[in-house]
């Protein structure tokens, strides 16, 4: 199965403007609480955790539970401060390990 | 009544209203009968699921496969440009089989006949995915399906079947969607059941799934036997709702409750 | 035509129930419950000894959402962000759901907005709580209630 993210940042903006980024990841986030047919329990897997890096720094994280909804979205924000990369990582049960990252312009 | 040749995309004069079927100024899609936040999340590019299987699309598109060793875009190119138009027009007529073919049939075909590569499975990912990017690439188009004396009986056919009452609820499909549409059923609101938006992220699904997934809900939740994937009743009820969705606006991918 | 029997109106309700967890069968299994009490649990050992108060955090979501298995939700608080004076972490926490915990956002001066958007599960109508823990280490919370329903036609696999 083909895990992939959609990510949104926008390509430029002012130094110190507050940028909108929207993130999405194909995960079924099996929440552990379902049963088959026949009753036994489907074992948990899901994203844990969702971080967010800015030429290195981090400056976003988040820690899931099997309450987010499958195919987890997020809508952070952060500061352009420079120009550069924008990393986003997922990690989660199973090995899950998934990074997408985005250039950004900033002047 | 006389027929014209198929050449012209528009509906033959022999595919006329039938009775009960709601006025096309009172054509709504489910779009309309959603909630404000699910049609947020349809709206925005960024935050609808469906498009990660039309990500996932775009990438097989221009995957070489087969014993062909072929990809999408070797006979078809961008498919921005070439597939724009093909899933408002589908179910199509296909000549060589004497029978309409449904958009996943389509693309099943190419990959047997074009591709030399086995079928893949109906609502397999790499099907679903597949068949949103083409879908995609219909966005905004008004749905336009041919009917001519070659297709007509398979329309009649689809017809029947939105008409036959089935199941342990004895319902027909009608009696919701045509003669029942705007009320409540069980707290949702029932639709008009217009195929505006396939292959659609359904959130009671939690993933895409195609109209033929979303009919054999229907008929279980009717307490009917459901019809097999890919089976002549399926595809001749997706032409008929096709057809009666004419001229209404493509929203694939969608997104449902 | 025969009523429907009494055991069918039965698997229906249990399918109702199930369905909202995006249960696969609609088999009478009890699901595990969170209570008020088990999320007072998980929240008291998030902020530890430290006082919770209303306000300052603002959580947004639907009054009425038409399925459990994805209810947009949106948290923010007011907030400078500033060195001094920032959001450190958003804590979501649900009275209903098999566990307390939902999700942990981890923010701070480099966020410039204290505003985070997701979707979550919602097993059942139920409260829905927000923490937020601020750079002074004070705790402030909000509530929202919300009714959820489900797809009329229930999918058997």
């Amino acid at each position: 199965m083909v895990a992939n993210a959609l990510v949104n940042v926008p390509a430029q903006a002012r130094p110190g403007e507050i940028i909108e980024i929207k993130t999405l990841i194909s995960h079924a986030m099996e929440t552990g609480y379902r049963r088959t047919q026949l009753g036994a329990l489907i074992p948990r897997d899901i994203v844990r955790q969702f971080v967010c890096a800015y030429n290195g720094t981090e400056v976003f994280r988040a820690e899931l539970h099997p309450a987010i909804a499958a195919n987890p979205f997020i809508a952070f924000s952060t500061i352009a401060t420079e120009s550069g990369t924008l990393t986003f990582h997922w990690t989660g049960d199973n090995g899950f390990s998934v990074t997408e990252s985005a250039a950004i312009v900033v002047g | 009544m006389r027929l014209f040749g198929a050449a012209v995309g528009v509906v033959a004069l022999a595919a006329s209203a039938f009775a009960g079927e709601i006025p096309r100024v009172d054509r709504r899609s489910g779009y309309d009968f959603m909630s404000r936040e699910t049609r947020a999340m349809q709206d925005d590019d960024t935050a609808n699921p469906g498009l990660l299987w039309v990500l996932d699309g775009g990438a097989l598109w221009n995957r070489k496969t087969g014993a062909a060793g072929r990809a999408c875009a070797d006979c078809h190119g961008d498919a921005r440009a070439s597939m724009k138009g093909v899933a408002a027009r589908h179910p199509l007529f296909d000549a060589a089989r004497g029978r309409p073919v449904s958009l996943e049939q389509r693309i099943n075909l190419c990959r047997t006949d074009r591709q030399q590569a086995p079928p893949l499975a109906w609502e397999s990912r790499e099907l679903l995915a597949l068949t949103a990017y083409v879908a995609r690439q219909s966005r905004g188009l008004p749905i336009e399906i041919a009917i001519d004396q070659r297709a007509q009986p398979f329309l009649d056919a689809g017809r029947a079947t939105w008409e036959r009452r089935q199941g342990q609820l004895n319902l027909a499909c009608r009696q919701c969607h045509d003669a029942n549409w705007g009320r409540q059923l069980a707290g949702s609101v029932i639709p008009q059941a217009h195929p505006t938006g396939y292959p659609l992220y359904r959130l009671e699904w939690q993933s895409l799934g195609s109209l033929q997934r979303r009919l054999r809900n229907c008929l279980v939740g009717m307490r009917a036997d459901p019809y097999e994937y890919g089976a002549p009743e399926l595809v001749d009820l997706e032409l008929f709702l096709m057809w009666r969705a004419r001229g209404m606006t493509i929203e694939a991918p969608a997104v449902r409750p | 035509m025969e009523r429907p029997t009494s055991r069918r109106e039965f698997l229906l309700a249990a399918g109702g129930a199930a369905a909202g967890m995006g249960l696969v069968s609609i088999i009478a299994v009890e699901p595990a419950r969170a209570t008020p009490a088990t999320m007072q649990e998980a929240i008291r050992k998030t902020v530890g000894s430290a006082r919770v108060d209303a306000g300052r955090v603002k959580l947004e979501l639907p009054p009425l959402s038409e399925n459990g298995n994805a209810v947009p939700l949106t948290v923010s608080v007011e907030s400078p962000m500033s060195e001094a004076d920032h959001v450190k972490a958003i804590h979501l926490f649900t009275e209903k759901n098999p566990q307390p915990e939902v999700v942990t956002f981890r923010l701070g001066p480099r966020a410039g907005r204290a505003r985070v958007a997701t979707r979550i599960r919602l097993a059942d109508t139920q409260t829905v709580v927000a923490i937020c823990e601020l750079s002074d280490g004070s705790f402030w919370s909000d509530r929202a209630d919300v009714v959820v329903t489900l797809a009329a036609c229930i999918e058997e696999v």
